[in-house]
């Protein structure tokens, strides 16, 4: 058991450069919607379900500095509506509404006025919400952008379902008694084994492996 | 048509076994064919206002005060008990996002005459919001609405079996359910099931226009782009979104129903078909 915590370690190294790395790619993410819809300001909001929150993960242009990590109830407002329906809706003119201003402006000082959100889909949970932020006044939304937001939304999902496994993979090596742990603690032990065991142990790792099914 | 009503009604009482017709019973269910040679959207909804056909708006609820909406007929809250028993409570806060406001504002310029009630199943907190969005569309199913709009939709398996239910359930008790169809590649309910209307949306500017597609599962395409609309706060937005080309086609159906309260959803949406902008009502 002594050489346990550096396979651990090992591990969560792997874990660890992957958050960095789909953090990389959400900001990516939002970054190319507000480029593509020649926005102002884009955002990845993600639900925290044990505060009932949502959380910008992500966010690009107005708000840059100040809102990444702010929270605010999952329940109200239009992001809100987007998550618990799991439908994309696009506003404009939405400046002088105070209680849309509860959604994002409160936070920031910037009052947007105009808002496309998608809810991020992953198989059968909705994990957060992607926002664009006022569009060019100008033009009149189509529906070509709607369905462009819409796969947008579905790279964002795909992102932040690795990005939450991620995490959730970190939390568990974190635990003692923890699933992982269990394997860790297996790993462990045939790497202790002499040659002439290693060998009839890597066999019977096979044999456990095609019994629960993924040989 | 109001014959054919008396006798779907009394072929309704006559207790015929479920499973069979006997042949000395085939008179009593005799209805009179009184369809026009040609259904066309004037004898559809020509003059209709929505006059006599309660339509409930399940979503954030709805602000009454706006001159846009309206008085309302009754306007609740869900919520689930201890006892997972359905709780309505009268709703005093309105409406917690604009959405719903939004929906019943359509509805509104579409069929002016229509009852229209809210029925609120979001708002508070997104925990649990699935199990009273089940709630909401069980106690609008009991309280016999002619049209509910849900202009949602919910991506949980395990709760597709019993909206399937639910759908079912409305169809047989001949309230239509109008629902919005999803325009992201993600498996959700009820839009899907063939016993709801399920509506995409259109670029059109007319709120009548709305399209049959041979291309189901979405069925109809109603107005839904650039859509001016009530907002909470006394305001108007434009909006966009399948959410919004729902309320326009649970409309349409309030003006069909009004003139022709007699029709099943099954006729109904045959009356739809016959009568899409692309099928027979472009002319």
């Amino acid at each position: 058991m002594t050489d346990q915590p550096d396979l651990r370690a090992a591990v969560a190294a792997g874990v660890v450069g992957s958050e960095d790395s789909y953090r990389a790619l959400l900001a990516a993410i939002v970054e190319v919607a507000r480029s593509i819809f020649g926005a102002k300001a884009s955002s990845i909001l993600l639900l925290d379900e044990e505060t009932d929150e949502l959380v910008f993960e992500a966010v690009v242009g107005e708000g840059e500095e100040t809102l990444l990590g702010t929270r605010f109830p999952a329940g109200k407002g239009i992001s809100g509506w987007v998550l618990a329906t799991r439908t994309p809706l696009v506003i404009e003119d939405v400046s002088n509404d105070p209680r849309f201003a509860r959604d994002v402006a409160e936070d920031t000082g910037y009052v947007p006025s105009g808002l496309m959100a998608a809810p991020l889909l992953h198989d059968e949970s909705a994990l957060g919400v992607l926002s664009v932020l006022d569009r060019p006044e100008q033009s009149l939304f189509s529906l070509q952008e709607m369905e462009l937001l819409g796969l947008f939304a579905n790279q964002a999902a795909i992102a932040v379902d690795l990005l939450l496994k991620a995490r959730t993979a970190e939390r568990l090596l974190g635990a003692e008694g923890g699933d992982l742990e269990v394997v860790a603690r297996l790993a462990s032990a045939v790497d202790a084994l002499e040659d002439s065991q290693r060998e009839a142990g890597i066999r019977l790792l096979r044999e456990l492996a095609a019994m629960l099914g993924s040989a | 048509m109001s014959d054919v009503a008396a006798h779907a009604s009394d072929a309704s009482q006559s207790a015929l076994p479920a499973w069979s017709l006997p042949k000395d019973a085939v008179d009593r269910i005799a209805l009179p064919a009184e369809w026009p040679e040609r259904v066309t959207r004037e004898w559809a909804l020509g003059g209709a206002t929505g006059k006599g056909i309660r339509v409930c708006i399940l979503d954030s609820g709805v602000d009454a005060t706006h001159p846009l909406v309206g008085e309302l007929e009754s306007a609740v809250v869900i919520s689930v008990g201890e006892d997972d028993e359905i709780l309505a409570s009268e709703d005093e806060e309105g409406d917690l996002s604009g959405h719903g406001t939004a929906c019943a504002g359509i509805v509104r310029a579409v069929a002016p005459e229509a009852d229209i009630s809210s029925v609120r199943v979001l708002g508070a907190n997104f925990t649990g919001s699935g199990a009273v969005l089940l709630a909401g569309l069980r106690y609008a199913v009991e309280q016999g609405f002619d049209v509910i709009n849900m202009s949602l939709s919910t991506t949980k398996k395990p709760f597709a079996s019993t909206l399937h239910e639910l759908a079912d359930s409305a169809y047989f008790k001949r309230t239509v359910l109008v629902a919005s169809a999803h325009n992201m590649p993600v498996e959700s309910y009820p839009w899907r099931f063939s016993s709801v209307i399920s509506v995409g949306s259109h670029e059109e500017s007319d709120p009548l226009a709305f399209f049959y597609n041979p291309n189901p599962p979405v069925e109809f395409f109603g107005r839904g782009v650039n859509v001016e609309v009530p907002w909470i706060g006394g305001r108007t937005l434009t909006v966009s979104g399948n959410s919004f080309a729902t309320p326009h086609l649970s409309a349409i159906c309030a003006l069909i129903l009004s003139k022709h309260p007699e029709l099943t959803p099954f006729q109904l949406k045959s009356v739809l078909y016959l009568t899409a902008t692309n099928v027979g009502g472009g002319t």
